[in-house]
């Protein structure tokens, strides 16, 4: 194995490294072609657009002007950050509470909240569609900002609940039960003990929540009819060449590299959390 | 791994865990009230976002509603679902969801564990690997099935000219869904290694050892020390999927958009209520496969054994 003490490296050892990092560049390529290709496609320009090359023979930013040209984009990306930013922090506020009680506290209905979220967790949105859409009619929700933030943080808390409450499981809680000898009441030991030495925690939960909300397009295409509220998965959807003659297929590449910009940062920037969060709700919990 | 390194281990937290004997003294009823106080706003939200609406979906599955003429709306009983369960595109919908689960399911625990293998076993790069897996997780779902798209339309992509003249794999059903299966396993076999990952690393590494010195070779290893250890890891993971791929929408609408017999029953909810805008009937597929995703998750539970990711926090 990797931790073996000797250092010297016999054939067979060297011979299973090269496949082992055979392995791992194998990895590194399936993982990154589908997105070099709509990357390659956005840089295109309409002529060579077509040609399948998966290097672009000229390099254009054309798509890219294009779509910032259009109130249909723009309109869509601010909605998407909007809408993801909100639903995000209401998701992982509520999660918090709920985590800490959960990993902390004894109180009656624990059960009651760990089922409740289970089903939701595994809940078909598809089977909220058709009741949310008419409900939201009513309400006048339909096709606004909070129309999508509700059933985002909605099916964002499981993730948030399972993930926080694994997080939650791992700080030291000796250091509350020093702030509550100290004399503070339990609500003062989660604000200025716990509270501060689990950010790291909330943290990345937050960056799981958002990239589940700026995913969504299922509720997205169903409970919105203009660009107010249109975020962007739905919006490329109902892109339209500039002429009928035309194909969207430049302003569309474009547009999803765009989106695909911040989930590129976080994970270069957070991978180490992420795989941390993705885990800890799933295998801990 | 976790940001928090423990100051203490946590079995001192777990030592104070019967702190109040007997009695609700004063500190536990508070406790006791603070805790439901906390999660009163998250249980609330959840319920009222999804148990009132699945209540009235049941309701309005029992209409008939349709949306050009709401004024006619009246009540029929189960008619709805009458229809909707001797229809030919409900079960040939089934029928397409159901294999696009079962193959990519089967598939991503394959590639997952192979995958979860390679990335336990990084000697470098393991950053790097780890990073490049995160994409396909984190990548929204249209705009990775946008690229698989293009890529397959003849005349614009690479993997369409590589098909022999003249073929168009998404206008036809079997390559068809056998693309989707394909955009389907690359988005999330990722986050399957990862959740095989995690069961892979509470292995022991000594017991491994013992088998390899005792003479056990790779496959024997793999098959009678790891995966038997990992199975809870496993279960976990192939429910999560099984659950998820069931829902599967994205990929299909903008891959074929359900032309051809390609349609899950999600895209047979979306068509009947915003194609046909049939309310009644849209709903009745809606309460269908609820029930579909509640009857998978139960035979998991029931049958494999499969812990609820739900069952931990009463377990410590």
């Amino acid at each position: 194995m990797s931790a073996r003490p000797s250092t010297r490296l016999s054939t067979r050892q060297a011979r299973s490294l090269t496949g082992w990092g055979i392995a791992n560049l194998a990895v590194v390529l399936y993982a990154l072609f589908p997105v070099w290709w709509i990357v390659a496609l956005s840089f295109k320009d309409p002529a060579t657009l077509s040609d399948g090359d998966f290097v672009p023979r000229t390099w254009t930013w054309a798509n890219y002007r294009g779509i910032f040209r259009t109130s249909e984009f723009t309109r869509a990306l601010v909605n998407s950050i909007g809408i993801a930013v909100i639903a995000t922090t209401v998701a992982v506020v509520l999660g918090t509470m709920a985590a800490y009680a959960v990993a902390r506290l004894r109180f009656p209905g624990k059960r009651l909240l760990i089922g409740v979220s289970l089903l939701i967790a595994m809940f078909p949105p598809i089977s909220l569609v058709s009741p949310l859409f008419d409900i939201e009619r009513v309400l006048g929700l339909f096709d606004t900002w909070a129309g999508l933030i509700i059933p985002y943080m909605t099916f964002s808390l499981p993730l948030a609940i399972y993930t926080l409450s694994a997080f939650f499981r791992e700080i030291p809680w000796d250091l509350e039960k020093a702030a509550k000898v100290d004399g503070a009441t339990p609500w003062q030991a989660f604000r200025l003990v716990i509270a501060p030495l689990a950010a790291p925690g909330v943290f990345t939960t937050g960056i799981l929540v958002f990239i589940f909300c700026w995913n969504d397009f299922l509720f997205a295409i169903s409970l919105t009819s203009t660009t107010s509220a249109r975020t962007v998965p739905a919006a490329i959807a109902f892109f339209t060449g500039s002429s009928q003659f035309e194909q969207p297929t430049g302003s569309i590449a474009a547009a999803a590299v765009i989106i695909t910009i911040p989930i590129v940062v976080f994970v270069l920037l957070f991978q180490r959390r992420i795989v941390a969060g993705l885990t800890a709700g799933a295998v801990k919990g | 791994m976790t940001p928090v390194t423990p100051a203490t281990p946590t079995a001192g937290a777990r030592a104070d865990a019967p702190r109040r004997p007997a009695g609700p003294s004063r500190g536990a009823r508070q406790e006791r009230r603070l805790g439901l106080l906390l999660c009163a706003p998250a249980v609330l939200v959840m319920l009222a976002v999804t148990a009132y609406p699945i209540g009235y979906a049941v309701y309005l599955s029992l209409q008939r509603y349709d949306l050009r003429f709401p004024a006619q709306a009246h009540w029929v009983g189960l008619a709805n679902y009458g229809a909707v369960l001797t229809s030919t595109y409900w079960w040939q919908a089934l029928g397409v969801t159901v294999l696009i689960t079962a193959v990519s399911v089967a598939v991503e625990l394959v590639l997952g564990l192979a995958l979860a293998l390679v990335m336990h076993r990084a000697v470098f790069g393991r950053g790097t690997v780890r990073t490049a897996v995160l994409v396909p997780y984190g990548i929204v779902t249209v705009v990775a099935a946008y690229s698989w798209q293009y890529a397959w339309t003849p005349g614009t992509g690479y993997l369409a000219a590589l098909l022999p003249e003249g073929s168009a794999p998404l206008t036809e059903q079997w390559p068809a869904v056998a693309l989707i299966v394909l955009a389907e396993v690359w988005k999330t076999t990722p986050f399957m290694a990862l959740l095989l990952l995690a069961g892979l690393a509470l292995v022991p590494e000594e017991t491994v050892r013992a088998a390899m010195v005792d003479g056990a070779g790779f496959g024997q290893r793999l098959r009678l020390v790891i995966l038997p250890l990992m199975k809870p890891a496993i279960l976990v993971a192939l429910l999560f999927r099984t659950l998820d791929a069931f829902r599967i929408f994205d990929n299909i609408y903008v891959l074929t958009g359900g032309s051809n017999d390609t349609g899950s029953v999600s895209i047979l909810g979306y068509d009947n209520l915003f194609t046909a805008l049939n309310l009644g009937i849209g709903s009745a597929v809606s309460v269908l496969i609820f029930g579909c995703v509640a009857l998978i998750a139960l035979v998991f539970v029931k049958l494999f054994g499969a812990a609820a990711p739900g069952a931990g926090p009463e377990r410590r």
